[in-house]
């Protein structure tokens, strides 16, 4: 699988200025500065309790930065007024670890559920694009399935449906690999990359899972949890072969034995 | 006809439709090509879909060679979409939903006497070994059921008191029985309403937290988690929640009792100058040690009811956040339905009894 590089263009998709982010006074993370091209696959890896996550978390605004900006497209989100967010909320989507999908609801319902907040399509078209997305993610046939009646990687893959409803100019992943065999995992990654190729989607993805990140990642980010910060940055197989950073090789290759 | 696409289509802004465009025309070749396309998505999909529809309807050739071969396999996958996006009906016709309840009703009351059983066979391993018995947990649910239950299940004994002697003041005066108040308020506490109005309390309170943490832990694994380590469930986790329900619901009962009493006495004084040592002397004389053990052994097998519905719907639950909303609705709704039952029988066999 190869990954496309993004074509260039002038505003960032995402910008990061000094972003400080924690949890009841105890700061996670601290003087996070990053910008991601649009069409860019983007990770953000790091070892457990780093910090990935939280800064995911804060990118989408599910928690407030106690320092620090987010901009998507130039426009700033962190300290946007309700309305402009709300408006911007439209443009990103975001596949959540376990899929997170309503379970009250089936899996036609879940996708349908953003486009009748915020289109207005007859009631026909959102259960055609419904089964459209569904469909595109494999799940053609169990749209009206609940949550409860499926597996964990057709739960994420329904999330991920979900997650492109609107067609967001950027999608955010959060683990997408973890508790995937390895055929699904590569299938999601195929989709990853034909949804940036069909949309020119900007995709940040928080993982772990090395084979996606060597696959797919146009860049990466590492976060170290004693730096509370981010340690290294660029192509993950410029990183694995040139960083001089202990934590940043043992971390891409896994093969090789930590320094006694 | 040839159709120009250009611009930018989202699908969360306005876009044209095909019969907007296509106007009074009926061609019989409809060109779509894309010039000057900016950004797009589902948006243009829907109307290529729209237009591509028309056509087939009313026969016209539709010319697709103009696309991108990117919007052509999108558009070939909301076609296919098209076809499937009727969504299932699962509403069954009135005899299959019957026969369904039917046999859905039937299953409970298997699971409930099937549970039952469970718990009764397990108190009477624990029985034999009483050492393997939690009792940090059961303490801790005695007091979360019992002690911080107190100040719900005074303020409505309380209140209960006063309402029942302000409706017995009224038919009592007219015959000049005033002082029968006491008699009134002091049987109705002991033997019905302190355990009945206690029972409602904690069906309300505590069946719906059991129901809902038991369901939490079966949603989590946790559940799975002790059996897969061979860990029995109803010894570990219903039967501490059960023995402290079956501990604590006699002593709520008598509580509410006396407030309950306290309630009618304050009525009996302040409406009916009735001075609380005459009260109480006339409640002594018509209320006993039996009517006192009646609502106590009512208030123990209402205790383990609420008990054994809450962990029951808990452990039933679907592993969902609305299987959880649902095992807590159904703890209260089966509490509630057991414990007019069982008072009606205790009702008849208190009074074959002679009790």
């Amino acid at each position: 699988m190869n990954a496309e590089p993004p074509t260039p263009v002038s505003t960032p998709a995402i910008e990061v200025e000094n972003l400080e982010c924690g949890y009841a006074g105890n700061v996670v993370l601290q003087g996070v500065s990053l910008t991601i091209a649009r069409g860019e696959v983007f990770f953000i890896i790091g070892g457990s309790g780093c910090g990935k996550s939280t800064l995911l978390r804060h990118l989408v605004g599910l928690n407030r930065p106690t320092q620090g900006s987010v901009k998507f497209f130039g426009q700033p989100f962190s300290a946007a007024d309700p309305a402009a967010r709300r408006a911007m909320l439209q443009t990103f989507g975001m596949l959540f670890q376990s899929g997170a999908l309503w379970s009250s609801l089936t899996l036609r319902q879940n996708v349908s559920l953003p486009l009748e907040e915020y289109t207005a399509l007859s009631e026909r078209e959102i259960q055609e694009l419904a089964t459209l997305k569904l469909a595109q993610v494999g799940l053609g046939g169990f749209e009206d399935y609940f949550p409860a009646e499926i597996s964990g990687g057709m739960k994420k893959r329904a999330g991920l449906a979900r997650a492109l409803a609107l067609d967001p100019a950027i999608v955010f992943f959060d683990e997408p690999s973890a508790g995937l065999d390895p055929v699904t995992s590569r299938k999601l990654d195929e989709l990853i990359l034909e949804v940036r190729e069909n949309f020119g989607t900007t995709i940040v993805i928080v993982s772990h899972e090395l084979a996606s990140i060597f696959s797919i990642a146009d860049r990466v980010v590492m976060l170290d949890r004693s730096h509370r910060g981010i340690i290294a940055e660029g192509r993950p197989v410029d990183l694995a072969a040139t960083s001089r950073d202990p934590r940043v090789t043992e971390f891409l290759r896994r093969t090789d034995r930590p320094p006694q | 006809m040839t159709v120009v696409l250009a611009g930018t289509w989202q699908i969360t802004a306005a876009r044209p439709t095909w019969e907007a465009v296509r106007g009074a025309q009926n061609p019989t070749r409809v060109r779509l090509r894309i010039e000057g396309l900016e950004k797009w998505d589902s948006a243009l999909l829907l109307f290529l879909f729209e237009a591509q529809e028309w056509c087939r309807g009313t026969g016209a050739y539709c010319d697709l060679d103009g696309l991108p071969e990117k919007i052509r396999r999108l558009l070939a996958q909301l076609a296919a979409a098209h076809e499937s996006s009727v969504p299932f009906d699962r509403a069954a016709n009135i005899v299959t939903a019957v026969g369904l309840a039917t046999q859905d009703a039937l299953n409970q009351a298997q699971a409930i006497v099937s549970f039952i059983g469970e718990c009764t066979l397990s108190a009477w391993r624990l029985a034999q070994c009483p050492g393997k018995f939690r009792w940090r947990d059961c303490l801790a649910e005695m007091q979360q059921c019992g002690a911080m239950a107190l100040p719900i299940v005074s303020l409505i004994s309380f209140l209960v008191g006063v309402t029942f002697a302000y409706t017995g003041a009224i038919v009592l005066r007219l015959y000049g029985g005033d002082i029968y108040l006491a008699d009134l308020i002091g049987l109705a506490m002991v033997r019905e309403t302190g355990a009945m109005m206690t029972a409602v309390v904690l069906a309300g309170r505590t069946g719906a937290a059991f129901a809902a943490t038991l369901g939490n832990m079966r949603a989590n694994e946790e559940i799975d988690a002790l059996e897969v380590v061979g860990i029995p469930v109803v010894q570990f986790l219903v039967l501490p929640r059960l023995i402290a329900l079956g501990i604590m619901m006699p002593l709520l009962s008598l509580y509410a009792n006396a407030l309950g009493m306290v309630g009618g006495m304050a009525v009996a004084l302040g409406l009916l100058s009735i001075p609380p040592a005459a009260y109480w002397i006339e409640m002594l004389s018509s209320v006993d040690l039996s009517d006192i053990a009646t609502g106590v052994i009512k208030a123990t097998a209402f205790g383990l009811i609420i008990g054994l519905s809450g962990c029951l719907r808990g452990l039933q639950a679907e592993r969902s956040a609305a299987g959880v909303g649902r095992a807590a609705t159904s703890a209260v709704v089966t509490a509630l339905l057991l414990l007019v039952v069982a008072d009606a029988i205790f009702a008849v066999a208190f009074n074959v009894l002679g009790w």
